[in-house]
């Protein structure tokens, strides 16, 4: 089984449109949105929900009113200052510690199961699909994060398939480090700026971190070049391996309104970069956990 | 005032609104980037940091000497950061586990849980014309950005005009980020993305209680589903600002758009008038 994470430490730098590409070109594959903060994918594959389950995860205090005496103890005691002068919780604010009911002497601290989001596996024209919905302003993306990959995991041997396309958050803290540990390999999408290097190059220190191997494209390489050229060079040196550049192209744009992969969308120059980055993609997780190698020897297409 | 910038989707332009913004206003302004795991703002504003301070989260350490392996904080522990086994005198703690709650320190009665620190990440200060900066930075490996966000939202002052750059998504980083903010600058593009996150954005300050506007950037490039959505909700469109290459280059580059373009010093002033008319209750 392998499984390819799609990340880009900055957000909006195409992770969804290209890993929606490469759901439309790969065979015997499960797809998965690890992006559970801001899902998209579902808005280009159309899902069909089969499975749905609730995401029950940590605990929320609740101070009963009628037993609250006022004592102050759990508000002294909270860390989250989550407790207000007026004895309510502020869900919000509260982590589910549970260390204002383990002190409240008089037991008026109810710790109740959290409902944090919902869970779905669904079919789509290009395979199965596991995703979630965080619930708003909720936490436990982390959890989230590892459940549905979990899942996917289970969908692909249920089935009998290989591979799994996992779509992944932005940025490098708690719900990346979900969604980044023991992947065959990561692809960071990044883009020609200041910005797009910037936070390519903490993105890739997580996942080495995690010794997991570093693919890395650059996406609307052609607004500026020379960065493009840059971060190119950036990985040559560091050991990721640069696995090409797309082109700043609407056609994204326009595929995605119309609920399409860009696979399914009209013909040019985005679309032909799209397939062969998929070809060194696939040869790179065909050849296995190999940290390193030779880019000539992939640099010819088969 | 904290005016906050905020997004469920990333790359929408979040900081460049933020950074330009700050910049535009006259007088000192404080900005605030929140982002702290991929924090760009000052790749923008360029302020050289002249303070730097490292924030840590208090965590376990077990005095085994001391310890009599009663197990109370491991029975108080609800993220499995400590392991006490009596029979072979083991006790242990996972820093990296823990949530920083404080209920071992204080359900031990031995005082065999002592302080020890895990390091989340650096705060910066810097200064650039009229635009102070602070930043959190994330360290690279650290799973929980919300205690250093608190960092840096408590360092903002009192009076004047505070602009908060905060990270993408919906979850606990963007509560923690806009918790004291007085109104929400929700940028995105009209786009299925682009609304379908801004969904749960405005869901997100709708919750707080936190009045909001909508910056729609890229106008140009997709449908009227934003504005749609807009009048729907009854949340103001406060900008929009189309698609312009050589501003997409600038940007790439590092520039600061009400340096190099004058229309954008304008378009920041108005949108900061039209901040504050959400303000004014109507």
């Amino acid at each position: 089984m392998v499984e390819l994470v799609v990340i880009s430490g900055k957000g909006g730098t195409g992770k969804t449109s290209i890993l929606g590409a490469f759901a439309a070109l790969a065979s015997r594959k499960v797809l998965c949105d690890a992006d559970v903060d801001a899902a998209d994918l579902h808005l280009l594959l159309s899902p069909r929900i089969g499975e749905r389950e609730g995401f029950w995860a940590g605990y929320k205090a609740f101070i009963q009113p009628e037993s609250c005496i006022r004592c102050g103890e759990c508000r002294k005691k909270c860390r989250f200052e989550a407790v207000s002068e007026e004895f309510v919780v502020d869900e919000m604010l509260c982590e589910g510690c549970g260390v204002c009911a383990y002190f409240c002497p008089e037991g008026a601290v109810d710790m109740r199961p959290n409902l944090c989001g919902e869970w779905f596996v669904s079919d789509t024209r290009h395979g199965p699909l596991v995703h979630a919905r965080l619930g708003i302003a909720e936490e436990n993306s982390g959890k989230l994060v590892s459940l549905v990959r979990k899942q996917a995991r289970r969908v692909a041997e249920e089935k009998g398939l290989d591979m799994i396309l996992t779509d992944g958050p932005p940025g490098i803290g708690c719900p990346v480090i979900a969604a980044v540990g023991g992947a065959t390999a990561v692809l960071i999408v990044a883009e020609p700026t200041v910005s797009g290097h910037h936070d390519l190059e903490r993105a890739a220190g997580l996942a080495r971190g995690f010794h997991v191997p570093v693919l890395v494209c650059v996406n609307k390489a052609d607004l500026h070049p020379p960065s493009a050229d840059s971060i190119e060079q950036w990985c040559r040196g560091h050991g990721h391996q640069f696995v090409g550049r797309l082109p700043f192209d609407p056609v994204f744009t326009r595929a995605q309104l119309v609920g399409k992969t860009i696979l399914e969308h009209g013909d040019g120059p985005a679309r032909t970069a799209v397939m062969e980055l998929w070809d060194q993609v696939r040869s790179f997780l065909g050849s296995g956990l190999q940290p390193s190698f030779d880019r000539e020897a992939f640099s010819g297409k088969s | 005032m904290i005016i906050a910038v905020a997004s469920g989707k990333g790359g929408t332009g979040k900081t460049t609104v933020a950074v330009n913004l700050a910049m535009a206003l006259p007088g000192e302004v404080q900005l605030l980037d929140c982002d702290v795991e991929e924090p760009n703002a000052n790749l923008f504003l360029r302020a050289a940091v002249t303070e730097r301070e490292e924030v840590h989260m208090e965590v376990p350490l077990i005095d085994n000497q001391a310890c009599t392996y009663c197990g109370k904080c491991r029975e108080i522990c609800r993220f499995n950061a400590v392991a006490i086994v009596p029979e072979t005198r083991v006790a242990l703690a996972f820093p990296e586990l823990c949530h920083g709650c404080g209920g071992c320190f204080a359900v031990c009665p031995e005082g065999a849980v002592l302080d020890s620190r895990r390091l989340l990440g650096v705060v910066e200060k810097g200064k650039r014309s009229t635009v102070k900066l602070v930043q959190g930075r994330l360290r690279v490996g650290e799973a929980m950005a919300p205690p250093l966000i608190r960092k840096v939202v408590a360092q903002a002052e009192e009076t004047g005009i505070t602009v908060v750059d905060a990270p993408p998504g919906t979850s606990c980083p963007v509560v923690t980020s806009l918790r004291r903010a007085d109104c929400a600058v929700l940028v995105t593009e009209p786009t299925p993305f682009g609304l379908n996150d801004l969904e749960l954005a405005a869901g997100a300050v709708r919750k707080m209680g936190i009045p909001a506007g909508i910056v729609v950037n890229r106008c140009d490039v997709g449908d009227g589903r934003i504005r749609d959505f807009a009048r729907r909700e009854g949340i103001p469109i406060l900008l929009e600002i189309p698609f312009d290459r050589a501003v997409a280059e600038a940007y790439a580059r590092g520039e600061l758009l009400v340096e190099r373009f004058p229309r954008w010093k304008e378009r920041m002033l108005h949108l900061h008038s039209r901040i504050q008319g959400l303000l004014v209750p109507e």
